[in-house]
């Protein structure tokens, strides 16, 4: 691939054209109104309802909501990961297929499906309640949705490493006297860290822009269960465009950061690697 | 990749009891947090019988509702199939500076909220947006319409097609394509007859991920639909309207199609994966 460029093949002006043009259209354009509305009111209003004190508390129940439920995420996504790639047992595919639900499940589906369930009535809110657990129109239900949007993110991302890891250095560690947690922690763990933390970094991207399947289960108390999309959302409706396009501001900065570490943490696993 | 000849015990055979343990947990997490809202669904939906719930999904709203999303798909499916198809022509096919810019940029939908994606289009196009009053003054209606929906839906869906193909069209190289010129192809032709075959299968997945993501998207087409019965209401904004109405039989009823649609959609790309694997592989599966 490492050849001179020689621009041989047609379409160039077409495609780029054609790129360039919608992208602008549908992406950047309209994205760019979201920061050049959000001032138009005056710094002062910025300020005043990206930082007013219900608006901290819905970045608190997100952003921590989100945290909680992609560090599950990790644990588990990277146990069936591991499951999916090294073990063989009927109905593996079955398995590997099921992860993908979130993504294929629409999540206003999802969102009235996990709040019968978790309701006080539901299959699993019932011997919870009894428990002393509550978990529907809490901020524990947000976790829950939250987790259920989350699992293929990480699964998904660490799979294809671990599939791709060579066998020998492991049976190396085990032939020089190793032990299977040892060889683990010591041998694959530091192969599949950057893949894992990909891939719990964009589940909990996910999480934090999630509305249609934490609506319905959050309660969206102010201050309590109310998410920041939500908050947009009431702004909005309150026709204060500015408003909802201040805490837009936040939180699109926010997923943009994320995305720059994560690029970042995947350029400097490749340059380990050596690619 | 040869294996080798001698059998010898694998030292990496997992030991059993940790195996077994390991499976177990998987499934349980998996059955517990994916499955059980699945079925759900489905008990909900049928839970007054087959006639309650057929009732909800016959019912003038309802139909409207599924008319308003096949129409929404079959305009947003096309549009950033071709986007994406270009985009991916554009990227694998031909050398120019800022190809990784270009890349992160067509990502941007992914990290964006739904409903930062919805109200981009309200700060253009709704009554106290920036071009909303020339739209008042020419009676054009984007936001609380149709329009407004197709955009919403286009945007959340953007990378799906291109993110598919650019890998699958890098990994299959250009000595093809070049081959065809040098004996006498249009650019056009090439791309039909040679381009196009190669790339099939990835472009029906990344249709199938489009298709999906078009009829079920809830947050951005939530911010821009308006939520008018029976004529801005998708099928998600439909379940979401007779839930809150406290219809449970119907909404979940509702819900189950989309959920059918969910399961027909993840049994297709299973199939793909499994019969069409070296088509899809370069881009990861």
């Amino acid at each position: 691939m490492g050849r001179p460029a020689m621009r041989i093949l047609p379409g160039f002006s077409l495609t780029m054209g054609l790129t360039i043009t919608w992208l602008s259209l549908i992406v950047l354009l309209p994205l760019s109104a979201v920061f050049l509305r959000s001032v138009t009111e005056g710094l002062d209003h910025f300020v005043s309802v990206a930082f007013s004190e219900r608006a901290l508390a819905s970045y608190r129940v997100t952003f921590g909501a989100a945290a909680i439920a992609a560090l599950t995420n990790m644990v588990f996504g990277l146990l069936i990961a591991w499951v999916l790639v090294r073990y063989k047992f009927p109905g593996r595919q079955l398995l590997s297929a099921v992860i993908d639900l979130p993504f294929a499940l629409p999540t206003a589906v999802a969102g009235i499906a996990l709040t019968a369930i978790y309701a006080d009535t539901g299959w699993l809110g019932k011997p919870l309640a009894d428990l002393g657990i509550v978990v529907a129109y809490r901020p524990q239900g947000i976790v829950v949705a939250m987790t259920f949007i989350g699992l293929p993110f990480v699964v998904r991302t660490v799979e294809p490493v671990l599939a791709d890891l060579g066998r020998d250095i492991e049976e190396a560690a085990i032939s020089l006297g190793a032990s299977r947690w040892q060889t683990f922690t010591h041998v694959v763990f530091p192969e599949i860290r950057a893949a894992l933390i990909t891939g719990t970094a964009l589940a909990f991207a996910r999480g934090v822009g999630e509305y249609g399947s934490v609506i319905f289960i959050a309660g969206n108390m102010p201050f309590i269960s109310e998410i920041s999309p939500l908050l947009i959302i009431t702004q909005l409706e309150q026709y204060d465009y500015a408003g909802a396009a201040a805490i837009a501001v936040v939180m699109l900065l926010i997923s943009f950061s994320m995305l720059l570490l994560i690029n970042r943490i995947q350029e400097h696993s490749r340059r380990k690697a050596g690619l | 990749m040869s294996r080798t000849a001698v059998k010898r015990p694998d030292p990496l055979q997992p030991s059993r009891p940790v195996a077994l343990g390991l499976l177990v947990v998987a499934i349980i997490y998996v059955s517990v947090l994916l499955l059980l809202p699945l079925a759900a669904v489905f008990v909900e939906a049928l839970r007054n019988g087959w006639e309650a719930a057929a009732a909800a999904i016959v019912d003038a709203d309802a139909v409207a509702a599924i008319k308003l999303t096949l129409l929404v798909a079959v305009i947003a499916v096309p549009a950033n199939l071709t986007f994406g198809v270009a985009a991916a022509w554009l990227i694998a096919k031909h050398d120019f500076r800022g190809k990784d810019f270009l890349l992160t940029l067509i990502d941007i939908p992914f990290s964006v909220s739904p409903v930062v994606s919805g109200l981009i289009y309200v700060l253009l196009y709704g009554a106290h947006g920036w071009f909303g009053p020339f739209l008042q003054e020419h009676d054009i209606e984007i936001i609380f319409a149709v329009p407004g929906i197709v955009l919403a839906t286009v945007f959340v869906t953007f990378p799906f097609v291109a993110r598919e193909l650019v890998p699958l069209m890098v990994a299959q190289g250009r000595a093809e394509e070049e081959a065809a010129l040098s004996l006498g192809a249009n650019g056009w032709q090439t791309f039909v007859r040679v381009t196009l075959p190669n790339i099939r299968w990835g472009l029906l997945y990344g249709v199938l991920l489009t298709n999906a993501r078009a009829m079920g998207e809830f947050g951005a087409v939530s911010v821009v639909s308006g939520h008018i019965r029976g004529e801005t209401n998708t099928m998600p904004l439909h379940v979401e309207v007779l839930y809150n109405e406290y219809n449970f039989v119907a909404a979940f009823a509702v819900a189950a199609l989309l959920a059918l649609l969910a399961l027909v959609t993840l049994a297709l790309k299973t199939y793909l994966e499994w019969r069409h694997h070296d088509a899809l592989a370069a881009a990861g599966h």
